[in-house]
């Protein structure tokens, strides 16, 4: 029950990355790799201001705002000065590096003496319901912390979320929506497609930092090296959304998207429980979406196989 | 109300491969007017076409919309007064977006895009309104994505999302050539009423000299970056297709040969 209850936490942690990389590769069909710096600046920039005494609710939005600006130079970098959108993601991920090693001042920092999002939040829950420290679930004992932290997560995803999914269906958020799909038409339409790309960006690297925001303050250290991997990560959790989902319009594939990234880490979780060896994490991650992506080609190519067979054999009879 | 002067635009300048598409066309238009263009592959007709939308920047010249220079307007800026429907079906819609959702976006062209919301009811029930008038059974399909319907349906569309908010001057880049004969007509016929009915100042590049006979109230012809013939009042109105096809046949015998030849033939015969 421990272990659901940590998956839970961490998988709608990382469905605001999950939300981010739906933007950028989805909606503006954009690979973009910024996210693995701009996961780890939300971590530090969050860490930094925390440490520094603020509270945290500002130290989040700073982190959220972090990963906003690390977006928008990607936008500018591609739109701008014309560089192929891959490399000004690497770009701008590689200078991150060093920038959340100043913003850290270290490789790796600490938040147990810090105040918390969850710290505090935990605090508001135990007013309510006591000053109990373990709760039972069902016969298993759960920490209060780990509960309160699961409620303020899935509290923080249904405002996010649904501010995403109202935000995609305003007139602005509408037009972005154009342009990832047809960047003609847009420009025909009198919007700059390179503006909203870029906005876009900013917005998806936004999310995505506020992921690193709330994971370093869940776990209550941050790590310079954390954002490793994370675009392919994100990626997981948006194809197995899809695929629970299927083809469907934008409101479901945000859900999708958000309980894509809870199954993956429950998924991860098992295995882990399973005995699998940690440092195989991310191998495993990577030849999961190369599954996810090869799948659907073999299936269609099987199937036009069958379809020709079945052909010939009605031809010859 | 659109004033082109002396536009020049070379592609790829300096290397084996300059092209040069346009080589001082300056045209004046009226407000109001529907002016065809007709040309050989390659005579910079749908290019002159591209200058006035702003695809790219002319090399030398002037573009003036109305009281406008929009000479050095980003393509965006001139898309607020210009609507356009492109060759391409798939050009001019989003294509998992459904057609409300288009429409929706076509309906704040050159207006601004805040965060209300983007369908409004009132929006849907006349967005309901002006598909039903295209007689295509589309007005029962408003949430379905415009990726699933036909060329000709698309294209369709695209010219009501390009007239929707009324545009100083509408583009029309051979909207109909990538449409099966009936598609074309239709699209054709609708064209025609829209642009009757709103009084639009249209450019229209057309390859099929039958549309250039029957549209608009002035043709002009393009040849390797000029204008070669400019028919408009008694003079189009009496052009049939034979004398325009007549034409082109002349100017292509007149490429075969060469400048020196040329320059002897008209001295002693013209």
């Amino acid at each position: 029950m421990v272990l659901l209850i940590s998956a839970f936490n961490f998988g709608l942690i990382f469905a605001f990355l999950a939300l981010g990389v739906y933007i950028s590769f989805r909606i503006f069909h954009f690979p973009d790799i910024t996210a693995d710096g701009s996961f780890a600046f939300g971590g530090a920039a969050t860490t930094a201001m925390l440490v520094s005494g603020w509270g945290p609710m500002v130290a989040t939005g700073v982190g959220f705002l972090a990963g906003m600006l690390a977006g928008a130079t990607t936008g500018i970098l591609h739109t701008r000065f014309r560089i192929h959108g891959l490399l000004s993601g690497i770009l701008v991920m590689t200078a991150l590096y060093s920038v959340n090693l100043h913003v850290l001042g270290k490789s790796n920092v600490t938040l147990s003496e810090a105040s918390t999002l969850n710290k505090t939040w935990t605090a508001i829950v135990k007013k309510v319901v006591g000053d109990v420290e373990r709760v039972d679930i069902l016969g298993w004992m759960v920490g209060i912390q780990d509960l309160a932290s699961l409620l303020l997560m899935v509290l923080l995803m249904m405002v996010v979320g649904s501010t995403l999914f109202c935000f995609l269906n305003t007139k602005f958020g509408t037009a972005m929506r154009g342009s990832g799909d047809n960047p003609q038409m847009i420009l025909a339409m009198g919007v700059s497609d390179k503006l909203l790309l870029t906005f876009g960006l900013a917005l998806a690297n936004g999310l995505t930092a506020l992921s690193g925001s709330l994971l370093v303050q869940y776990q209550e250290f941050a790590d310079v090296q954390m954002g490793i991997g994370m675009v392919v990560w994100g990626l997981a959790s948006v194809i197995i959304g899809e695929s629970l989902v299927g083809e469907s319009r934008f409101g479901l594939l945000i859900a999708g998207a958000i309980l894509g990234s809870v199954l993956f880490r429950m998924m991860i979780a098992i295995a882990l429980r399973c005995g699998l060896n940690p440092n195989d994490l991310k191998i495993i991650t990577a030849f999961f979406v190369f599954v996810a992506l090869v799948a659907p080609q073999w299936s269609r190519k099987r199937k036009t196989r069958l379809l020709v067979a079945k052909a010939r054999v009605a031809g010859n009879a | 109300m659109l004033e082109l002067s002396d536009i020049h635009k070379t592609f790829y300048a300096g290397t084996p491969n300059e092209v040069r598409s346009l080589r001082g066309v300056s045209l004046s238009m009226q407000q109001g007017s529907f002016v065809n263009v007709i040309g050989t592959n390659g005579s910079g007709k749908s290019t002159l076409l591209n200058a006035v939308a702003g695809t790219f920047l002319v090399d030398t010249g002037r573009i003036v919309l109305g009281s406008e220079d929009i000479t050095r307007q980003p393509e965006h800026r001139r898309a607020r007064r210009i609507g356009r429907v492109f060759q391409n079906p798939f050009s001019g819609s989003a294509p998992t977006m459904t057609i409300a959702e288009n429409l929706a976006l076509a309906s704040r062209r050159g207006l601004s895009r805040g965060i209300g919301w983007s369908l409004s009811r009132s929006l849907r029930e006349e967005i309901a309104d002006r598909i039903r008038t295209l007689k295509m059974g589309l007005e029962n399909r408003l949430d379905n994505p415009i990726g699933s319907l036909s060329g000709g349906q698309r294209q369709a569309i695209t010219l009501l999302m390009a007239t929707w908010v009324k545009p100083d001057l509408l583009l029309l880049d051979e909207h109909t050539a990538a449409l099966d004969p009936r598609s074309a007509d239709q699209v054709i016929r609708l064209t025609h009423e829209i642009v009757t009915r709103d009084q639009l100042t249209t450019l229209m590049v057309t390859h099929s000299m039958q549309q250039a006979v029957h549209l608009g109230d002035r043709i002009l012809m393009m040849h390797q970056g000029h204008i070669v013939a400019d028919l408009s009042g008694p003079e189009k109105a009496r052009a049939r297709a034979e004398d325009l096809l007549s034409r082109f046949d002349a100017l292509r015998h007149r490429d075969q040969l060469t400048p020196a030849v040329r320059d002897l033939l008209e001295l002693s015969y013209v």
